[in-house]
């Protein structure tokens, strides 16, 4: 509970109607609506989706698609799984649960500058000045916001890391940002409820004065975003971000790091309902020295805390209803720089995907026998976008209008990958 | 065309702040036409009391027209065209009161105070804009303010706003914000700005031997990955080019190869950064930025190389080449050829140098420059009003790169006079639904962070309170660095989780300063508003909507205001909450 007052409850029923966005900005909000199918909408749809996002773009020839004895290969050694593929020697956890993953193999992109490749992935758009895309969390959070109307808590979470925008759907769908810990700053507004309605009816006269001025749409924009934070501050659901909450044990299973951290408060997010949650795992950068830093830091962090992940969703129930995606801006360079490191390399690189009714265990694809390109038919942003929302029971049908009056097709007409629906 | 003098001034709260010696030139609107490169030493020009006359719309005044840089008369006319070209109509022209808000924040990076407000508004001279905009830019009351602003401006396109925050960094952060407040201070010209950033030697933290603050720029971005940041930040920042893209492979827009890349990158090959430790550990003192001689990937210093490779991994050879493709002796031997100071004479040579300052300062003032993304230029980005663009670059660099005489072209023009609220015939005119902007009207925009932060310290600070500059700085650092967020990459990306973010209105709604700026007894306006025994409620409501958001109520806003009041425990606890609101709101919290 944020507010000591016993009189909570009205507290709660009075903010939540007290500056209802709705009723400020009226018909300005139908702009972006979509044009679901109809047997979409019928459906109930308790999907949830964890992106683990690898900032700064993983080596996936050394994680995922190794290539032992070509002069690309490296070091790392591959190992057995529980699926039917093969992946590196220092992920011998997530070894164990890969009959529940896929590796898609044959990822081909173009994008392999950091923000262009960040973007691209996360919206399946390149970027364009004109035009601001939705990202994966903003479309979903915008696309089952009908059928999580009991849901307080901001529906699009990012721990640890920025993620991408909301772009034309605008800022009442951006990422919710909180560090691993799950702390958030300020909850607590320390005034009487007569105090706070004094305020409240107030800020709403200045707002809507504003906002009818006609200077810009920014002006219901914040109107909107202060309608979510009163509803998240009056919330019991807030609960779900209180990490430390957690039995030791399962702290330990983590892994005591900030992404141990982040894969359990993600997990405990999608319990409580939150349709997209990012974790963020940065340090992929490596143009130097690549083996040790994969060997001894990020490897261990990230095996620990995503075998940890996939286990406890499968204890739990939540498999079948969450998917788990893993991927970062592009791969990393085949060929190993004079600085014992590997460049940007987007040509031919992997994701890894499950949950939510998605195959496990497969490898889609494949790459050739030192890794720098694709054998036979190759996926990308806007494919992989598309499977993922094919998961999640939205009708890829489903059109946004954008700012500009222009109709965008989710996830860019992408197709989906039809191995992991077999 | 009418040159003014100025009066010599010595300034002692300023020498006393920043150990400053003034050297004054005068100079006239229209400066020679000499375009040489930068004399080492700095000429500052300081107007001091000539007055602007300025009407209203600029130009509708002929008599006076002859007093208002002609600058202003040919920026209205091509912005006029383009107005015509698209059959638009301009808004009406912004009220006093809210301009005034605008400028302050604009220029300064805070709202004015009341004080300044309704000095502003009282004013009864016609030419009343421009007095103010030249009070504001020459007025040594406001230079301290002026130059906090732009060197935060700067700080952040120069490091970041992580930039020197982390342990060991090589960066001093007080060290950048010290070279580029005397900078502002003095207002150094542009080129020679950016020939000390591109040039600097010497260490990297004040009260340090050979301290020179303008090595922070460079002091981390020449080590790491054969100076890759150096190579980008110098082309984005000061050029407008993306040449970043090419580092890889060919641009995917353009024609530019990846040797353009590798050429360009050749001119930091001769710097290092030094590490100074504290003695006996492992900790950073400083840094030292120096140039060395290079003997190039192939060891041979009389043409000292380096290599890159293609995509199909083949490798080639470079040698420093500007990206127009001037060539300059490839020596690696720093007594043959400094590649930096070489690179600075380049880089201040070029037409995108000009253009891409103008191009920020523009979308800096208007909210949106003449391309997206603001840094770039490139041949593939066609500006939307290249006649515009050429002409300021051509202006500013005739005006041997006076940054204050660009800003007063700049706010002294039609467009920015007009109100942000639009019209039917402009209503289209909306940059954010992916139109080109053609700036009939204020695009509203909400406070940075930074503008934010500084107008809720002046809403709480008492009329006379003086502040350490370094403390509030450290202050507004901690403050910021709850919004900031990092990519995860090795180039150091990060992002600021703050403008229309529930993490914003969280702050707003319960933080601490808007918690101590809405205390009656908390020393700041509020409480002078409610302190003062002259006024009742009703005007003490009015005080309070004109300290926040440059406007007096509407009468049903004062109506139901007043209610409020009277139905409060105290007339105190009624207009707390009501301050709470306005800082609140949207109005407040939008640059308009």
């Amino acid at each position: 509970m944020f507010f000591s007052t016993p009189s909570g409850m009205s507290r709660r029923h009075f903010m939540s109607h007290m500056l209802g966005a709705s009723a400020m900005v009226g018909a300005s909000m139908a702009m972006n609506h979509t044009l679901a199918s109809a047997a979409a909408t019928l459906r109930a749809n308790n999907k949830r989706c964890i992106l683990m996002w690898m900032g700064g773009g993983p080596s996936t020839i050394d994680i995922w698609d190794l290539k032992p004895g070509a002069a690309t290969g490296g070091p790392f050694k591959p190992i057995r799984t529980s699926g039917d593929v093969e992946i590196c020697e220092h992920m011998p956890l997530t070894a164990q649960v890969m009959d529940r993953l896929s590796i898609v193999r044959n990822m081909s992109t173009r994008e392999a500058d950091h923000d262009r490749g960040r973007y691209y992935m996360h919206t399946g758009y390149v970027p364009n000045p004109n035009v601001q895309h939705p990202s994966y969390g903003s479309v979903i959070a915008h696309e089952l916001a009908e059928y999580r109307k009991e849901l307080e808590i901001p529906p699009f979470v990012s721990i640890g890391g920025a993620s991408e925008g909301p772009g034309f759907l605008g800022m009442s769908w951006a990422p919710f940002n909180v560090d691993s810990n799950g702390r958030i700053r300020d909850l607590e507004m320390s005034v009487n409820e007569a105090r706070l309605q004094r305020r409240l009816s107030s800020l709403q006269m200045i707002e809507s004065s504003f906002i009818s001025e006609n200077r810009g749409t920014g002006a219901a924009e914040h109107a909107k975003v202060l309608d979510k934070t009163l509803q998240l501050m009056t919330s019991q659901q807030m609960s779900a971000f209180n990490v430390s909450q957690e039995p030791t044990a399962a702290a330990e299973r983590y892994g005591t790091t900030n992404f141990g951290r982040s894969c359990l408060l993600a997990r405990r997010l999608v319990e409580a309902n939150v349709p997209f949650v990012e974790v963020n795992l940065g340090g992929w950068d490596n143009h130097d020295n690549i083996f040790p830093t994969l060997q001894d830091q990020r490897l261990p962090e990230l095996d620990k805390g995503m075998s940890a992940l996939v286990q406890d969703l499968t204890e739990r129930g939540l498999w079948q209803d969450t998917v788990v995606l893993w991927m970062g801006e592009f791969g990393r360079t085949p060929r190993i720089n004079g600085n014992t490191g590997r460049d940007h390399w987007a040509r031919c690189w992997s994701v890894v995907v499950g949950g939510g009714g998605i195959k496990g265990g497969i490898a889609v694809g494949q790459t050739n026998e030192d890794g720098t390109q694709v054998d036979g038919p190759s996926y990308s942003s806007e494919d992989l976008m598309a499977s993922v929302c094919q998961a999640m029971g939205i009708s890829l049908s489903t059109t946004f209008q954008s700012s500009n009056g222009r109709p965008m097709k989710i996830a860019n007409g992408g197709k989906v990958i039809k191995e992991l629906f077999s | 065309m009418q040159k003014t003098s100025s009066d010599i001034q010595s300034s002692p709260l300023l020498n006393a702040v920043l150990g400053l010696a003034f050297v004054l030139a005068g100079t006239g609107f229209c400066a020679a036409q000499d375009t040489s490169l930068p004399s080492v030493g700095v000429s500052t020009a300081v107007e001091s009391g000539s007055v602007l006359h300025v009407s209203t719309l600029g130009v509708a005044d002929v008599k006076e027209s002859a007093r208002i840089p002609v600058q202003v008369e040919k920026i209205n006319e091509l912005v006029r065209k383009s107005w015509a070209d698209f059959n638009l109509s301009p808004s009406a022209p912004e009220t006093d009161a809210k301009w005034v808000r605008r400028l302050y924040v604009d220029l300064l990076g805070r709202i004015p105070s009341p004080a300044e407000q309704s000095e502003f508004e009282n004013d009864e001279a016609e030419d009343k804009r421009a007095a103010l905009v030249q009070r504001l830019l020459y007025d040594e009351r406001y230079t301290l303010d002026y130059a906090r602003n732009w060197t935060t401006i700067w700080t952040n396109l120069l490091i970041g706003r992580t930039g020197g925050t982390a342990n060991n960094s090589l960066v001093s952060r007080e060290g950048m914000q010290k070279y580029l407040r005397d900078s502002f201070a003095r207002n150094k010209p542009y080129h020679t700005m950016v020939h000390d950033l591109i040039t600097a030697t010497g260490s990297t933290k004040p009260g340090t031997d050979n301290f020179n603050g303008a090595t922070n720029f460079l002091a981390d971005k020449v080590n790491e990955e054969n100076a890759t940041l150096a190579t980008s930040s110098v082309s984005k920042l000061f050029l407008g080019l993306q040449i970043q893209c090419t580092q890889c492979h060919n641009h995917p827009f353009n024609d530019w190869k990846q040797d353009k890349y590798w050429e360009f990158n050749a001119f930091f090959r001769q710097t290092r950064a030094l590490r100074r430790f504290v003695p006996g550990t492992d900790d950073i003192a400083s840094a030292e930025l120096i140039d060395q001689d290079y003997a190039g990937e192939s060891n041979n210093p009389e043409k000292a190389d380096l290599f890159y490779e293609l995509r199909n991994g083949l490798v080639k050879v470079a040698y420093p080449v500007f990206v127009d493709g001037t060539k300059i002796n490839p020596s690696g031997y720093v007594e043959d050829v400094n590649r930096r100071q070489e690179l600075s004479k380049l880089v201040l040579g070029s037409p995108y140098f000009a253009q891409s300052a103008i191009n920020r300062m523009w979308g800096h003032f208007y909210g949106y420059g003449f391309t997206k993304p603001i840094d770039d230029l490139g041949s593939h980005n066609v500006p939307s009003n290249v006649e515009l663009l050429s002409y300021l670059a051509e202006e500013f660099r005739k005006s041997e790169f006076d940054q204050k005489k660009l800003i007063e072209w700049l706010v002294l023009s039609e467009a920015y006079q007009l109100s942000s609220k639009v019209n039917p015939g402009n209503q289209r005119d909306d940059p954010t639904l992916g139109e080109v902007p053609q700036f009939s009207h204020y695009y509203i925009r909400p406070f940075a962070a930074e503008e934010l932060y500084e107008s809720l310290l002046l809403l709480t600070r008492g009329p006379s309170e003086e502040s350490n500059y370094q403390t509030t700085e450290e202050q507004k650092n901690a403050w910021l660095q709850q919004f900031s967020r990092e990519f995860g990459t090795d180039e150091g990306d990060e992002s600021i989780d703050f403008s229309g973010t529930i993490a914003q209105v969280l702050m707003m709604f319960n933080g601490e300063m808007v918690r101590a700026a809405t205390r009656a007894d908390g020393g700041g306006v509020l409480q002078q508003i409610l302190q003062d025994p002259k006024t009742d409620v009703r005007v003490k409501i009015e005080r309070m909507f004109e300290a926040a958001l440059a406007r007096k109520p509407s009468r049903k806003e004062a109506t139901a205001f007043l209610q409020l009041v009277q139905s409060s425990n105290s007339p105190v606890e009624g207009l707390e909450d009501i301050w709470w609101a306005l800082l609140n709101s949207n109005e407040f919290i939008f640059n308009h």
